[in-house]
């Protein structure tokens, strides 16, 4: 199984790296740029074949180390 | 008093610390690398400035899961006294024992100079020998100083006196919520803080505002 997160600030949180990738978006003349968040995405292979049991493995290790909740939340997707 | 300073991958202000420590305690700090999993029999530990491993996925992530951060905080749970400085708040941050969390500067850029600072708490062993309100200057030197939390922490820590050093007004360098450069965790024996005391601990290297905070741990913990 193939799990795919993706981490990303929480609604709110001024997010500066994508403030500046819309501001070079813009310089380059793609002027129907609006807010622009950005983001992690972390690839995890994984000896483990049930999808709830999966989801709950990936879920503990978002809290633990791959996302601060403080500011970041994140989704799960699974492939496999 | 005695002290050791936590030594990671990429730590760069651990010899800085240990000299700081040195002159002001008298005693050679023990110098105990991540790797370890206990700490010496001491009074203190730094956790120093740097990038531990790279700064990878977030700074002080990788760090705080490093096996000797277990002991550190199984002791700091006890009451030993811990000293986070730059990389080690984050560090402290992101082990959990100070709450928040410390983001990318508001300008997106690395600022590296003197800043100036308001002492608001004397009621801790760091900083005992300060005034309440005096002015110093410490430098600072990070990408990643952007202190923030939810506004019921930010209350919770002024209500109980736990901002210690506050950026002076108009001298804000990261965008910091409510300009806080350094907490006290609840029970005031873990200090993070953004600017870097260990570096003005000698006049020859630009100042001595630094010192009160080491004289304040050797006679609050000898």
């Amino acid at each position: 199984m193939k799990a795919r997160v993706f981490v990303t600030l929480k609604n709110g949180v001024l997010d500066p790296q994508g403030k500046a990738i819309g501001h070079a978006l813009h310089g380059l003349g793609f002027r129907a740029v609006g807010e622009v968040r950005q983001g992690k995405v972390i690839d995890i292979e994984l000896a483990e074949r049930d999808e709830a049991k999966a989801r709950a493995i990936v879920k503990e290790m978002c809290e633990k180390l791959l996302a601060n909740t403080v500011i970041e939340k994140y989704e799960i997707e699974l492939d496999g | 008093m005695k002290s050791a300073v936590v030594v990671f991958p990429a730590s760069n202000c651990d010899r800085d610390a240990a000299v700081a420590l040195e002159q002001l305690t008298g005693k050679k700090p023990a110098m105990v690398w991540h790797h370890d999993s206990e700490l010496p029999d001491v009074d203190l530990v730094v956790l120093p400035g740097g990038f531990a491993y790279g700064d990878y996925l977030r700074c002080g992530a990788m760090a705080a899961q490093s096996p000797i951060m277990r002991d550190v905080k199984t002791k700091a749970e006890k009451g030993l006294s811990v000293l986070g400085i730059c990389n080690g708040f984050q560090v402290l941050t992101e082990a959990g024992m100070l709450p928040g969390v410390l983001m990318r500067n508001a300008e997106l850029k690395f600022v590296c100079r003197p800043v100036s600072l308001d002492v608001e708490e004397t009621q801790s062993a760091f900083t005992r020998k300060y005034e309440k309100g005096q002015r110093v200057s410490f430098p600072v030197a990070h990408g990643d100083g952007n202190y923030t939390a939810d506004e019921a922490t930010l209350d919770r820590l002024e209500g109980e006196g736990r901002v210690v050093f506050r950026y002076a007004p108009g001298d804000n360098p990261n965008g910091s919520a409510r300009n806080i450069a350094g907490i006290l965790s609840r029970k005031r024996n873990v200090l993070g803080l953004m600017p870097h005391p260990e570096r003005v601990c000698d006049a020859a290297l630009g100042g001595t505002d630094g010192r009160p905070l080491f004289e304040s741990l050797v006679e609050a913990l000898s």
